[in-house]
């Protein structure tokens, strides 16, 4: 079956595909199919650039050195932090604070924001689709402070069963924190009506979108979810980097997490000012060359297009679901109605490790296993599960390729 | 690299019909191996009686490279003495970590993992089993994990 829509292709992916130079290898003797961009997206000639010619141009610490380096690199690095803010919408930079990672930012609004104000009986709220980084620091909080977790639930589709969400935000909770978009089964999340819920009953509301970013046009000020989490090597920038947006008045009240350099105005051995935000959540010299990157990669996302980039990708989606559900032995894990374009399977007789080394001899990548997000694979009965996750610089012909490669291993293990 | 290499008709065979499946009842020993990386869960019981094995089972969860080990595994250890087990898992694990280890003939249907060697990110799926015997055979109830 090889009736190709490439008639339909919004813009050329083939002119795309050149700018990243990952892409244009051989992987086991075959043309690499990387279907593993949910893990972590592959970076565009555009951004490696930036960071080659950072290193070589204009390394030197930020926010400290008189010195013309030192102040190139400081202008660099908040010309990023002022680049991801019109990215999000966020109404000052003050709300952009610069972390490792979406794994960090959660982190630090669970250290930072919900560890001093919980007590016992108090409850966090979340939901079955969580990726670990969105369970695990919530489980933390509750154990030092007695607060109590909760899971809302979802239905076989593998979308929440948002009226009992809605129900279980009661007096108790302190705060809802929800995935944007579910790593392991691509749910799309009604996150505008989660924030609605939350804030009728004056609960803030922490929104991991570490799936969504690369995706979806983002506007923190329509959202007007409370933080805001994601990663920079998702988003076709570095790894090391990420951001955590943040409601700017939460943000004054919170305590630094971490102490040490650029996060203090002034120190002495009876006390210390802490600096204003964003960076008093910035403790030590931060990832610099990361966080230019990440401009850039932001850069080069809405040079290519956003809305572009969502109507292709919903095309890969749809093709893939398609090729994909008439493989004879193959469930689509997760169903939801609006979905991500990353599709989760199962096939009959074939372990998803054994599968992920049989793709990967025909130069597939893709993630096998749990997806860091357990509880939502277990949902389905699933130890593992195998997942195709797309990016704007996929084709019809990786699917193609993806579906003949599942097909070599049902003939390897009949 | 072949995929035939990893995927032996013996490999295949064993994950399709695993060999010696299932429980058994204490006094028989038994310990619980794990494979965080993926998922695989595996239990093994072992009867030792005057130091030989001589019942064996195993029921578990995994990768076909794992289920068929464990399956492999079960059919050489029985009626082997404890110290012949352990002979037989360092010659496994020569076998599935050192490149250009030899393959006796003594392994028998062992030899068909050799295959996984090619495969550095699989060695873990087919030593599970094993590590999980040696640790039912010295009677420790930590679980092991590959991790």
């Amino acid at each position: 079956m090889n009736t190709h829509r490439h008639a339909a292709a919004p813009f050329d992916v083939e002119a795309l595909r050149a700018e990243f130079p990952v892409l244009a290898q051989t992987i086991n003797g075959k043309p690499l199919v990387y279907l593993d961009n949910g893990a972590s997206a592959q970076r565009p000639k555009a951004v490696i650039e930036a960071e080659r010619r950072y290193a070589s141009e204009m390394h030197s610490n930020v926010h400290r050195g008189v010195h013309t380096l030192s102040q190139r690199a400081t202008d660099a690095f908040e010309g990023a932090r002022e680049r991801i803010r019109r990215f999000l919408n966020a109404r000052s930079t003050r709300e952009v604070i610069f972390t490792r990672g979406t794994t960090e930012s959660i982190n630090l609004v669970a250290q930072s924001f919900a560890r001093p104000r919980l007590k016992a009986g108090d409850e966090i709220l979340i939901t079955w689709l969580e990726h670990h980084a969105n369970i695990v620091p919530w489980q933390m909080v509750c154990e030092a402070t007695g607060a109590t977790l909760r899971v809302a639930p979802i239905n076989r589709r593998g979308e929440l069963e948002f009226d009992t969400f809605r129900s279980m935000i009661t007096e108790r909770t302190r705060l809802v924190a929800t995935t944007h978009v579910s790593n392991a089964l691509g749910s799309v999340m009604p996150v505008a009506a989660i924030v609605a819920a939350a804030h009728e009953r004056g609960v803030p509301v922490l929104l991991d979108g570490a799936q969504a970013v690369p995706h979806f046009r983002l506007d923190m000020q329509a959202l007007d979810c409370d933080f805001y989490a994601f990663s920079g090597h998702k988003l076709y920038g570095p790894d090391g980097i990420g951001v955590l947006y943040g409601r700017e008045s939460l943000l004054e009240s919170m305590p630094p997490w971490q102490g040490g350099g650029d996060m203090i105005l002034a120190v002495s051995f009876s006390g210390t000012t802490y600096n204003t935000l964003p960076y008093k959540f910035e403790a030590g010299t931060p990832h610099i060359s990361g966080a230019i990157g990440l401009g850039v990669a932001i850069d080069f996302l809405e040079q290519v297009g956003l809305e572009r980039v969502a109507a292709w990708e919903a095309q890969l989606l749809s093709y893939a679901t398609e090729r994909l559900s008439t493989i004879e032995g193959l469930t689509i894990i997760g169903t939801a109605a609006e979905k991500a374009s990353l599709v989760s399977f199962v096939v009959d007789g074939i372990h998803p490790h054994d599968l992920g080394t049989i793709l990967d001899q025909e130069g597939i990548a893709i993630r096998t296993g749990h997806h860091c997000a357990m509880p939502a694979i277990e949902f389905f009965g699933q130890p593992a599960t195998a997942r195709a996750s797309f990016a704007f610089y996929n084709r019809y012909d990786d699917i193609d390729r993806l579906v003949e490669a599942v097909e070599t291993a049902q003939r390897l293990f009949r | 690299m072949d995929l035939k290499d990893l995927y032996r008709d013996v490999i295949l065979d064993h994950n399709k019909a695993p060999r010696n499946r299932g429980v058994l009842a204490p006094p028989a020993h038994s310990a619980r191996g794990h494979n965080p990386l993926c998922g695989d869960q595996l239990t093994v019981y072992v009867t030792v009686d005057d130091g030989v094995v001589t019942d064996i089972r195993f029921e578990g969860t995994g990768c076909a490279i794992s289920v068929a080990s464990a399956s492999l595994m079960t059919e050489a250890v029985k009626g082997k003495s404890r110290e012949q087990v352990t002979a037989l898992f360092d010659t496994v694990h020569h076998l599935l970590t050192e490149a250009d280890a030899p393959v006796p003939a003594s392994l028998g249907k062992l030899a068909a993992l050799s295959g996984v060697r090619e495969f550095p990110a699989r060695v873990k799926c087919a030593s599970l089993c094993w590590h999980t015997l040696n640790s039912a055979l010295a009677g420790s109830d930590t679980p092991i994990s590959t991790e």
